[in-house]
């Protein structure tokens, strides 16, 4: 069988920085084929040159048996090779069904829209995917759903290749098991498949073959059945990772205090009646599907929006919060799980960000000393190995990884007693991930109080001592030990089962 | 409202249960597709209506013809540039030109006629170098990546410069246009000033464009999301640029038909339209972020602005106050949507 897309020796530069060394890459009609690689190994570089994004500074692309040249986005569909984006790209004031089309709608001759027909075959196409009124805002969607129209929408062309480039950042494991379901039927119907993930366990699920890229070099393609995911990771950082997930600490049973406790907590009508207890020493996952509340609880505990009812202590002491700001004084931060978004100011220095919380320290008489603030910087990024030329480079500059160190060194400036950290490993590499593993493990060994928020549940159980899952905005039950199992999480998580009494025991015992 | 129309066929075709089904589906959908498209347009429709009644009672002249044509007057010939205003909102731009660019077309129309040109074709050169000049601000923002803002800024200065220039800084008197001409900005077709006429038909034309067209589509996804609409195979920058002509062309026509109506070319004229047309605009529900706005609600936001203002008139508020309160409405207006806004959101990323 001959390959339906081959890439040959391709080279590219943004400036200074040579993002693709050469790289190559074959992909089989009906096949999946992950590529792997940490931030910056040049995986989306590639994925954006073969989408028609930006074209290569050298080297071919050998497409249905005669090489191409991809000048636009337009250019790419019309041969047939679709991306869908790892950042979403949707026009959220705009339906659900004309986001899914739009392409089409860009090829139609005729002047006048047929809005109908639009519907129709959106519904069609969503289907297959989940149920979403086609009529709806997408801005008006939760983030999984509009990953999912965004997925529906490269669907819709008539590909012969498909590049997924991170689809199930934002999914649930339930609905990245339907989006599996629909790459084993494009497989079937010989369309070849480009599938870039961080997520382990998924490629070897569903890939044929992977090929790993580090530091824009190729490194290696392998049959997926050959290999083992520690070969895999191994190739990837170029050195051996020993353990991806610290020690759990093991005298935690029962006796330790409490750091923080949340009692009958609700907000207006979503979250309800919640209670569990953050243990001194421990790592407390949250888990629980995307609109579960998970991020809603956290910004209600710390002041970001509004609680009803009930009541945070710390360490005993009862909190008043009303603001974020207070919550930060009485050293309880926040995390943001939109890292780009609300996490870091991209355009700022590092040592901008890191001093963003606490500029007191590092000022005099409302001026910023630049010094102090740098010394301080550099101090926070060497406690958590951040890896930058000088603290002085935007944070815009930084890997992912690198990216979220910053923004962890931002909330350590300020000295919290506890911290909420919400996906914390979203968008990293697997060196820098285990890195951040080992860093929330030592600040909860130091004292320090820390709850973690995930989508990935082998990182939840893997990280943490104890998790809380949440259903529908209550607390549908927690898991610890060998209770630590993807099927009991699951199964709270989707309200098929619910331990009320062990709550309900706990805030008697208390 | 094409969504009304549309589902109705669909629901008869399927067997009864479904039938019942599907109709309240399709009845829960239909609602709220109004409810989100209708909001804004119903809401102004209200407080226009509201207004109209509480200054029936307040003034004996209000509920007159003589009024409204008044009204309608007023707000006609400014309305047609908040149409080309709106259409450039949409696509993510904004235009602080549009007042001298009138007062630019005005000029250019009135002194090639001056030279001994005909009117007609004094008119179509200034309208197309009108469009020239959105062709150009489009080009700059395109091409050199420049913010619509900064470039408009700019392009009203130089307007305004060209302005003074053609004229030497005096007003010119154009009391020999014909009477055809003049028929544009001063005549009546049955008793219908023919100016408001002119303006109902390029707002219902654009209206219907804007709605119901492939290419005013995709100038909706560019100003929604510009990289979305790139990922799908559109020319964003070739949709910016033409909405910048568009917005351009129709300020020139605004400028032809001023011209008609006074009879005069002043390079002082137009000063602080753009912000009378942006207001107009965003009142009618247009994003300065771009993605949203319809033209049916511009010209409601035109016409409560005009409204408002021509009841302080009759009611003898000082003329100090027209510009506060009218100021007060667009903020009041604006945060009433942005705040209905915020809990339909919310309400919805939570089920």
């Amino acid at each position: 069988m001959q390959p339906i897309l081959e890439v040959h020796d391709i080279h590219k530069s943004f400036g200074p920085v040579q993002a693709l060394r050469g790289v190559q890459l074959s992909l089989m009609p009906g096949e999946v084929h992950a590529l792997m690689g940490e931030n910056g190994a040049g995986k989306s570089t590639l994925m954006n040159i073969l989408s028609g994004v930006f074209p290569p500074d050298q080297g071919r692309i050998h497409f249905k048996g005669r090489d191409i040249i991809l000048s636009d986005p337009a250019k790419a569909q019309a041969h047939g090779i679709g991306l869908v984006h790892q950042e979403i790209a949707l026009c959220p004031d705009i339906s659900v069904a004309e986001n899914i089309l739009m392409a089409a709608t860009n090829a139609r001759t005729s002047f006048l829209m047929n809005d109908r027909e639009l519907r129709e075959r959106a519904k069609k196409v969503l289907a297959d995917l989940m149920p979403i009124p086609v009529d709806e805002k997408v801005g008006n969607l939760p983030i999984a759903s509009q990953q999912i129209v965004e997925i529906a929408k490269a669907l819709t062309l008539d590909c012969d290749v498909l590049i997924f480039d991170e689809p199930t950042a934002a999914l649930t494991d339930s609905e990245a098991e339907a989006l599996f379901r629909i790459i084993a039927d494009l497989k079937a119907r010989n369309i070849g498949i480009i599938y870039i993930s961080h997520r382990m366990a998924e490629i070897f699920a569903i890939s044929d073959r992977i090929t790993v890229f580090r530091d824009g070099t190729f490194i290696d393609t392998l049959m997926t059945e050959d290999t083992s995911p520690d070969e895999v990771a191994t190739k990837m950082v170029g050195r051996e990772i020993l353990h991806q997930f610290p020690a759990k600490n093991p005298d935690l049973k029962g006796g330790m205090s409490s750091v923080m406790s949340v009692r009958e907590l609700s907000d207006d009508g979503f979250l309800k009646d919640i209670s569990f207890d953050l243990r001194e020493g421990e790592v407390l996952g949250l888990g629980g599907l995307i609109g579960a509340g998970r991020s809603e609880l956290a910004h209600a505990i710390c002041g970001l929006s509004r609680k009803t009812t009930g009541s945070v202590a710390m360490r005993g002491k009862p909190l008043n919060i009303e603001s974020y700001a207070e919550s930060i004084r009485n050293g309880l931060v926040y995390l943001s799980e939109d890292r780009k978004g609300s996490g870091v100011f991209l355009d700022l220095s590092i040592a901008a960000n890191i001093t963003a919380l606490d500029l007191r320290h590092v000022s005099s008489k409302g001026f910023v000393l630049q010094r102090e603030e740098e010394k301080r910087a550099e101090e926070l990024g060497r406690l958590l190995s951040l890896r930058c030329a000088h603290v002085s480079q935007p944070v815009s500059a930084l890997s992912g990884g690198n990216q979220q160190k910053v923004a962890i060194a931002k909330m350590l400036s300020v000295h919290p007693d506890i911290i909420i950290f919400d996906e914390p490993t979203r968008g990293v590499d697997v060196g820098a991930k285990s890195e951040i593993y080992t860093i929330l493990r030592n600040l909860a060994s130091k004292g320090v109080g820390v709850l973690v928020i995930s989508s990935e549940m082998p990182e939840l159980i893997g990280l943490c001592d104890r998790i809380i899952v949440l259903h529908e905005g209550r607390v549908a039950g927690e898991v610890e030990d060998e209770n630590m199992t993807e099927e009991k999480i699951m199964k709270l998580a989707s309200g098929l089962s619910r331990q009320n009494a062990v709550v309900k025991e706990r805030e008697l015992a208390s | 409202m094409t969504s009304v129309k549309a589902l109705k066929p669909e629901t008869k075709t399927k067997n009864e249960t479904q039938n019942a089904e599907a109709t309240q589906l399709n009845k829960g959908v239909q609602n709220r597709m109004l409810g989100i498209f209708k909001a804004r347009e119903a809401g102004l429709v209200a407080i226009i209506l509201i207004i109209c009644i509480a200054m029936s009672f307040a003034s004996p002249y209000f509920l007159t013809w003589q009024n409204f044509r008044a009204m309608l007057l007023s707000f006609s010939i400014e309305g047609i540039v908040v149409v080309g205003m709106t259409i450039l909102l949409i696509v993510g731009g904004i235009d602080l030109s549009v007042g001298s660019v009138v007062c630019l077309a005005m000029v250019i129309g009135g002194k090639l006629f001056l030279m001994g040109m005909d009117p007609w074709s004094a008119s179509l050169i200034a309208i197309l170098a009108c469009g020239f000049i959105g062709f150009l601000m489009g080009q700059c923002v395109t091409r050199i990546g420049l913010h619509f803002f900064i470039v408009s800024l700019a392009f009203m200065v130089i307007a305004r410069g060209l302005s003074l220039l053609i004229t030497k800084g005096t007003p010119q008197s154009l009391f020999t246009l014909p009477p055809s001409f003049k028929f544009i900005g001063q005549g009546d077709i049955a008793g219908m000033p023919f100016v408001i006429i002119l303006f109902f038909a390029l707002v219902v034309f654009f209206d219907l464009l804007l709605r119901h067209s492939t290419i005013f589509r995709k100038v909706y996804y560019t100003g929604s999301n510009e990289k979305a609409a790139l990922f799908s195979g559109i020319k964003t920058k070739r949709i910016k640029i033409l909405c910048a002509t568009l917005c351009g062309l129709l300020s020139g026509v605004a400028g032809v038909v001023y011209m008609a109506r006074f009879g005069a070319a002043t390079p002082q004229f137009g000063i602080g339209m753009e912000l009378s047309v942006i207001a107009a605009a965003v009142i009618g529900g247009a994003s300065l972020n771009g993605g949203s706005g319809t033209i049916f609600g511009a010209v409601l936001g035109a016409a409560l602005l005009s409204l408002v203002t021509s009841s302080l008139i009759l009611l003898d508020v000082p003329v100090y106050w027209q510009d506060i309160i009218r100021g007060l409405i667009l903020l009041v207006a604006v945060s009433a949507d942005h705040l209905l806004n915020r809990r339909k959101r919310s309400a919805s990323a939570k089920s």
